[in-house]
């Protein structure tokens, strides 16, 4: 196996990791208002997300970083070619993070409802970019070789927004909204957890049918039947199914490992699709970008791989140990005083 | 302007505005660990309400330096993808190491401190802002690396063929004394910075009467790392100024608008007049100080900006390779005026505090008031003069900064995003000034007390943190 293919799937491997959890946090800041029938509950929500929505988020900045010092190729023609979905991505990202610090410091209702739209609106935007994105990547994009020799994205914005790469963000809109519905039942308790529940098993049956016309039409597309793709496409149906079943039965932490592998399977499919291209051009594929003609040298690749094969194992051991730390269910009835924000004028004590 | 001109104003709006908040948040973190130890070490509760009340401070302002950082990530292939192909094979390589190395480590471990005061046992819940400082400075390790490969490019060859450069020596560009001279003075300046932060926030605790006992620390504390890091940054910055004659020499000459190569050259303070170079100004200087700032020599020879211009035309062709002489004459007197001020007014405050008083006096509000801005101002100066004066390159002898900007990128759409970052960046900034004062404006917890947790915590026990 070269390095190239190595850091292809490395790469792969950052994107399952950020899909799988910045996928439930997504989730979560759609479900907010739907989920939750009182301030209490809205800031049991927040709250699950809290120790974790960070370090998920890191995953997107490891893919890029990574993709940028493994393949300069890809990620200089992807970010300058899918400039105005990234840069909305980038917006909602930035609006998200700071409406989840920032909502409940004061107590003030227009304040909170504020940010609450904010939230709902910036976890959903992404959750459906993300899937434009990578459904025109796998589709196929206008590229073609510029006069300075590098192969350039010459569409633009309103081309990426095709009826396959739109289906692709119905999936990934209505798979992390589920995901997060999941995610909820597992880590809240009483009335959040059971509406959790019931969501989860509606709109995950929606996330099916859009998940399955996706998965039929990709396979088509391609040039000829691929079996590990169609295998892979079948895995996922099952894995999705097997976890809305688990949902059905309240086996809350099955539901969620299924729904986790779901995505992981579903990201890997697109992957396979796309090997050994990384940005397949619908002009031809004298212009594809592929793990050859977009990579950095073998010393860099080599470089690389000895760190991430050193580093990721410890990454995944203490983001884990996170989640075994902060393994028990959110009430709403242990948020103090939910009304109140922490930098409203109040007796000022803590009990620790 | 052009979609150049555009991505260049964009880089510096979005660049400029993060660092405001990193360096508080590197030092800040260190601070707030420090003193959660101190609390750990001899239970001395002013040290846990010190640290809760700095940790608020530090998480305000934490979140907009994250967010924010995400842009950076992001913008050298949006707006600059022809650099980002000519350097990615070297430039990469530590961006992607800090992201695995450090923004995990960050992210992680300031999360498990947040959310876990009844969560942690009480080490561990200490080690973890150690932790989450670390990686903060782990972060700003691997971007000042690939910054300094832009200021004095090694390790690589050119691959003509590819058009780029490629990597041989990774270690090189690691640690050639430009990465750790920069490092250095870069976290030497946040200790600076959050150190002012926090003697400036105390001081109006002070003020306002709000618990003494733990302002009176806190200040203490702060204008001491005040006024050893500034020493920090002055020893640091003179090995900086040191390197950069040597590898960057039409920067120094641009910083004291030094035209004519000059032995004994004298170290500008102050200039009244244009400093084009096409006429003789009115200049206050020290003799013969430039000369020992840039070579370690009294006579020492310092080259002008026009020798140098001719001597680059002949090694890189026809071409302007003079930056602009007044953004970095300025810049960099402003970048030590503005720190030079901060130290002047931390040293009165402590020796106000001598025998056990506490600063009084009408200077002494406006001037703490000041206090957390003026190593700010600082900061932005200092890469404005960095980043500016390495014009026209974007990496130095390498490729211009005209040749690093997208192709496909329209002037219409790098306007369209910077007008919108532009006008987002304004109102965080709005939002996160409106939250600081408040909890100034509230003081520190009266009373707090502390039960040591099981790892994991309780199921049904009131949520110390929550969001």
């Amino acid at each position: 196996m070269t390095f190239q293919t190595v850091w292809f799937l490395l790469i792969a491997v950052l994107w399952i990791g950020y899909f799988v959890l910045e996928g439930f946090d997504f989730g979560v800041g759609m479900l907010l208002p739907t989920v939750s029938k009182n301030e209490a509950d809205r800031r049991a929500v927040l709250t699950t997300l809290g120790p974790v929505w960070d370090g998920n988020e890191v995953w997107l900045l490891v893919a890029g970083g990574a993709t940028f010092a493994a393949f300069p190729e890809w990620y200089a023609t992807l970010f300058s070619g899918f400039y105005l979905p990234l840069f909305l991505i980038l917006v909602a990202l930035i609006i998200r993070g700071v409406a989840f610090e920032y909502r409940s410091k004061y107590g003030k209702a227009q304040w909170r409802q504020r940010w609450d739209v904010a939230i709902v609106i910036s976890s959903a935007l992404p959750a459906l970019l993300w899937g434009v994105a990578f459904a025109n990547i796998v589709r196929g994009v206008p590229l073609e070789k510029a006069s300075s020799g590098s192969i350039e994205y010459v569409g633009g914005f309103f081309n990426l927004l095709n009826p396959y790469a739109l289906l692709g963000g119905v999936v990934t809109l209505s798979v992390f909204y589920t995901h997060g519905a999941v995610f909820l039942a597992l880590k809240t308790a009483g009335s959040i957890r059971e509406r959790a529940n019931s969501i989860a098993l509606k709109a995950g049956l929606v996330a099916a049918v859009a998940a399955v016309a996706f998965l039929v039409w990709t396979n088509m597309m391609l040039p000829e039947i691929d079996s590990t793709v169609l295998l892979l496409s079948v895995v996922v149906a099952l894995l999705w199914v097997a976890g809305l079943a688990m949902n059905f039965k309240g086996r809350e932490g099955w539901a969620f490992v299924f729904s986790a592998a779901t995505i992981a399977t579903f990201v890997s499919t697109l992957f396979f699709a796309l090997y050994p291209r990384v940005m397949p051009s619908s002009l031809g594929s004298q212009f594809d970008l592929t793990i050859t003609n977009a990579s950095s040298t073998d010393y860099t690749l080599k470089v690389m791989t000895v760190v991430a094969v050193v580093m990721t194992p410890l990454v995944l051991l203490y983001q884990g140990w996170t989640y075994w730390v902060f393994r028990k269910r959110v009430s709403a009835s242990q948020i103090v005083n939910p009304e109140r924000g922490i930098l409203d004028e109040v007796s000022h004590t803590l009990h620790l | 302007m052009n979609s150049l001109d555009l991505a260049r104003w964009q880089f510096a709006i979005t660049t400029v505005y993060h660092f405001i908040f990193v360096p508080i948040t590197i030092g800040l973190g260190f601070l707030v660990a420090g003193l959660q130890t101190a609390w750990y070490r001899n239970g001395n509760l002013k040290y846990l309400r010190a640290t809760k009340f700095f940790g608020k401070l530090f998480l305000i302002n934490f979140a907009i330096g994250v967010v924010t950082g995400i842009v950076q990530e992001f913008q050298f292939g949006m707006n600059w993808s022809s650099y980002s192909r000519f350097v990615g094979d070297i430039f990469g390589a530590p961006l992607a190491m800090e992201g695995l190395l450090a923004f995990f480590l960050e992210s992680t471990f300031l999360g498990l401190w947040i959310f876990g005061w009844d969560r942690l046992p009480k080490k561990i819940h200490l080690a973890s802002i150690w932790l989450a400082s670390f990686g903060t400075l782990l972060s700003a390790y691997f971007i000042l690396a690939a910054n300094a490969w832009m200021q004095h490019p090694v390790g690589y060859i050119l691959n003509e063929i590819k058009g780029r450069a490629e990597l041989t020596d990774i270690v090189k560009v690691l640690t050639q004394n430009t990465a750790l001279a920069t490092f250095s003075h870069t976290i030497a300046f946040a200790a600076f910075t959050s150190a002012a932060f926090m003697a400036g926030i105390s001081a109006l605790l002070i003020v306002r009467k709000k618990d003494i006992e733990m302002s009176r620390t806190t200040l203490k504390l702060g204008l001491i790392v005040t006024i050893i890091s500034f020493i920090g940054v002055g020893v640091t910055g003179d090995i900086n100024a040191r390197i950069m004659t040597e590898q960057q020499p039409m920067k120094m000459a641009a910083a004291e608008a030094l035209y004519s190569t000059t032995d004994s050259a004298p170290f500008s303070l102050f200039t009244v007049g244009t400093l084009d170079g096409s006429r003789s100004v009115f200049q206050i200087g020290l003799p013969s100080m430039l000369s020992f700032m840039s070579t370690g020599d009294f006579n020492g020879v310092v080259e002008g900006v026009n020798d140098l211009q001719a001597q680059y035309e002949t090694q890189y062709g026809p071409g302007d390779y003079t930056p602009n002489i007044p953004l970095a004459y300025w810049s960099f007197r402003l970048m030590i005026g503005f720190g030079a001020i901060g130290l002047f007014f931390a040293l009165l405050a402590l020796w106000q505090m001598r025998k056990g008083g506490l600063p009084s006096g009408k200077w002494f509000k406006p001037a703490m008031l000041s206090l957390p801005f003026l190593p700010l101002l600082a900061n932005s100066f200092g890469w404005i003069f960095t980043e500016t004066a390495r014009q026209p390159w974007a990496v130095f002898g390498l490729i211009r900064t005209s040749d690093g900007v997208s192709q496909v990128v329209s002037a219409g759409a790098v306007l369209f995003t910077m007008i919108a970052f532009t006008i987002l960046y304004g109102a965080l900034a709005v939002i996160e000034f409106g939250l600081i004062r408040r909890v100034i404006h509230l003081g520190p917890l009266d009373e707090v007390d502390y039960a040591d947790p099981q790892l994991g915590g309780s199921d049904t026990k009131q949520l110390v943190a929550s969001y």
